[in-house]
């Protein structure tokens, strides 16, 4: 009897990236479908009635949706590579971390891309990213000596997106001097063997920002 | 020897549903209530990047936000589980605790923090969003199935203080007719062993949010 595993994304979306870098690390096999936010399909609605959005796993039929309720999910089906640590304490602190990369740095970053008080709200994100770093302390990941539930949550941190959308709207939020670590963090985990072939097209998502983030004409 | 400590308030539904797990798993607890006005040194200690209740301080180590520290009570103390064995099961609570929290809550609460026009328009949303948890109670007791779960205990505060928000901004939300699952899983809920005996005074809870109320209205006047 097989698995079957699909997922519901979009190529540039750190959302559905994450549940990618998940699947990859356990070396689950899945049919990656990609989907037209413009145009919805039918079968994303039925999949995902309450949200509409991507990502979504299904798995032998059955979907979820949250990109990290999916993570804790891949986490307690395949257990290769574990994403969360195994002690009930570590992991609540690894919850902790996602949590506030959702709930605070990543609504943080993205004012930092609209045009409304710039200033003020690079300070706040460049504060929220600062806690973030004092967590990493002296770890080459957030999850240890190898990738791990926090780090994957971090893919808009980590991976391309936050350092290109900076650079097209001219912000500084995540330099070698306001976050060294971080970087440091950031550099590990773009070079890391699963996760460099992971990341959208980094030309692709360039464009893309430009359109969307970029100074208009 | 284990020791556990809850930091709450008197008021605060989301050290609520800490109150309730520790004591659905018969885990005995300290309770430190909080001044949020003249918050603790020990509070700041343990929770310094929120600063905020409730905080679960067991054997000197802390936990904060309430959805991660019911995650790890359920972990460390695993009778009477909250969450059902099969990961899809898991995951289906964990969505509907995220949506009761990122969704229902916010869209309530906007109501609640509204008048006229703008408030008829906040229950719309509102409305929209119970339905989705009228249709997910469709043949279940609790949220849980038989039994009180995760997102029950999650979505809790809607068997109470939603009745106090109604009440103080004049608005009705969960309506019988509208929506009798909703309204008998909050009856069987708020009248559950351990819950029933757990509500703070509503007398004092519709005085706390009258004020509250007000202070919204007249910001949003002064803007």
């Amino acid at each position: 009897m097989g698995e079957e595993v699909k997922l519901f994304a979009v190529w540039g979306s750190p959302f559905s990236r994450r549940v990618e870098m998940a699947l990859k690390l356990k070396g689950v096999e899945y049919e990656y479908i990609e989907v037209d936010l413009q145009n919805k399909s039918d079968l994303l609605l039925k999949y995902n009635p309450v949200h509409k959005k991507i990502p979504v796993l299904v798995h032998n039929g059955k979907p979820i949706a949250e990109s990290v309720v999916i993570l804790e999910y891949i986490d307690e089906t395949w257990k290769g590579f574990p994403l969360l640590p195994k002690d009930p304490y570590q992991r609540a602190m690894a919850r902790f971390w996602a949590k506030f990369i959702e709930e605070k740095c990543m609504p943080a970053l993205f004012k930092c891309a609209g045009t409304e008080d710039r200033e003020k709200a690079v300070e706040e994100a460049c504060e929220l990213l600062k806690l973030l770093e004092n967590e990493l302390e002296d770890k080459k990941f957030f999850g240890g000596e190898n990738i791990g539930f926090v780090d994957i949550v971090a893919d808009f941190i980590g991976g391309y997106w936050l350092r290109d959308i900076q650079e097209i709207v001219g912000v500084k939020i995540l330099t070698r001097e306001n976050l060294p670590k971080l970087c440091e963090w950031s550099d590990e985990f773009v070079n890391h063997v699963v996760i460099k072939e992971n990341l959208p097209p980094r030309d692709k998502l360039i464009a893309y920002f430009r359109t969307r983030f970029g100074p208009k004409p | 020897m284990a020791e556990v400590k809850l930091f709450r308030t008197w008021s605060s539904p989301f050290a609520l549903r800490i109150v309730w797990a520790l004591k659905l798993k018969d885990v005995p607890y300290d309770t430190i209530f909080e001044d949020l006005a003249n918050k603790s040194s020990l509070l700041l200690q343990f929770n310094p990047v929120h600063k905020k209740v409730p905080v679960l301080v067991h054997n000197g180590k802390s936990v904060a936000e309430s959805f991660v520290i019911l995650e790890y009570i359920e972990e460390t103390w695993k009778h009477n589980p909250l969450l059902p064995e099969d990961p899809y099961d898991r995951a289906t609570a964990r969505f509907w605790a995220k949506f009761g929290e990122e969704k229902v809550l916010l869209s309530i609460w906007e109501a609640f923090n509204s008048e006229g026009k703008e408030q008829e328009e906040c229950i719309v949303k509102a409305k929209e969003n119970l339905k989705y948890l009228e249709e997910e109670l469709k043949g279940k007791k609790f949220f849980g199935g038989e039994r009180i779960g995760f997102a029950d205990i999650a979505l809790g505060w809607l068997a109470d203080y939603e009745g106090v928000f109604e009440e103080v901004a004049s608005m009705k939300l969960i309506a019988e007719d509208e929506f009798p699952l909703l309204s008998e899983w909050k009856r069987t809920f708020a009248d559950a062993p351990i819950i029933k005996e757990n509500w703070p005074p509503r007398d004092k809870l519709v005085i706390k949010f009258q004020a509250i109320r007000e202070a919204s209205l007249l910001k949003k006047l002064g803007n």
